[in-house]
């Protein structure tokens, strides 16, 4: 099994165990994509843990998408400001640096 | 509506909550255990007036795999599987009760 | 695409089999498609939707707190049948207050969850192009 920082990750580099995550995780995992986590990454990742604390899912990408326009401008909301932040998919990657299982019909 | 059950009446309450919940128009096709339902002991009230109005089917194969087909009430007709294929087409969005 | 009405419906109990979190599963993801979707919840299905769960001490996931996302999915259309209520002793108020905020009217907080009469079930059921039975 490969491990990040000594959390375990499955073959998609998910975290095992959702209670292994740490920043610094999150750091390094985006340190691998050649991304530097900057505070507007941070504000999606942040979001995207408490939706999953208060809903036991992480939410679609349209669900992402309009919540986040809600909560920090519309101008954020929509798919292009999301991808720019996490090119390989803000559910996807932007799950994956949060410590959270792939999301549910995420293709 | 075409309502498929496949469950015995004796073992799950599949039969009656597609009953409680079926419209005016809907038939009812017993497949699998479901046909355990057509047998004359086992017939609910609702399901023998249902019969009467003949808006139920059980599957032929089902029912002489079963050995039950001397014990299938009067009124409930036994279609083979062609004949389940021209249920859904005629009765449209079909809901099975499994 | 064209758009379909889609129901599902519910009828077992969360924890006891897979049942109730696999329809939840296959909703979401439904509706990544945009469709029309409506839950049904009949007979023991109507304690997926029961306040207070706590799954702590079985070690399963407390899958009921989903529930609450489903408005943020479009899903605002969760039927209840009263008589199911009945038989189990349980009312209204024992159910979770799911809500969905209304596009359409400023973003108001409406209700999910409408309980009803078998009967009038039916009709919904017999305006559906496709129904799931979970």
């Amino acid at each position: 099994m490969a491990d990040i920082l000594g959390a375990e990750v499955d073959e998609e580099g998910f975290l095992v165990n959702l209670s292994d995550w740490t920043k610094e995780i999150a750091e390094s995992m985006a340190k691998d994509d050649d991304i530097e986590l900057s505070e507007e990454h941070w504000d999606v990742i942040n979001f995207l843990r408490n939706y999953f604390e208060e809903y036991q899912i992480a939410p679609a990408v349209r669900v992402l998408t309009k919540a986040i326009g809600k909560q920090f401008g519309k101008e954020k909301g929509n798919s292009k400001y999301l991808y720019s932040l996490f090119p390989y998919g803000p559910g996807k990657q932007g799950c994956r640096f949060a410590g959270l299982p792939k999301p549910t019909g995420c293709i | 509506m075409l309502h498929t059950v496949n469950k015995s009446s004796f073992e799950r309450n599949s039969l009656q909550s597609c009953i409680n919940t079926i419209d005016d128009t809907s038939v009812i096709l017993l497949i699998e255990d479901g046909v355990i339902s057509a047998a004359n002991n086992a017939n609910s009230s609702m399901l023998t007036d249902l019969a009467s109005q003949g808006r139920v089917y059980a599957l032929k194969g089902d029912v002489e795999a079963r050995g039950i087909s001397s014990k299938v009430a009067n009124n409930i007709k036994l279609v083979d599987y062609a004949g389940f294929v021209d249920l859904v087409v005629e009765h449209g969005t079909a809901v099975s009760w499994v | 695409m064209a758009t379909k009405k889609f129901m599902y419906l519910n009828r077992k109990a969360s924890y006891g089999t897979v049942y109730a979190i696999e329809s939840l599963e296959v909703v979401l993801i439904a509706a990544a498609f945009e469709q029309d979707v409506s839950l049904a919840f009949i007979d023991d299905g109507v304690y997926q939707i029961i306040e207070g769960q706590n799954t702590d001490s079985i070690g399963m996931k407390n899958f009921s707190k989903t529930y609450h996302a489903l408005g943020d999915y479009d899903i605002n259309k969760l039927y209840v049948s009263a008589e199911s209520l009945e038989e189990r002793g349980l009312t209204e108020d024992d159910l979770m207050p799911l809500v969905y905020e209304d596009e359409d009217d400023d973003w108001a907080e409406k209700p999910s969850v409408k309980v009803v009469s078998n009967a009038e079930l039916s009709k919904i059921m017999s305006d559906q192009d496709v129904c799931l039975s979970f």
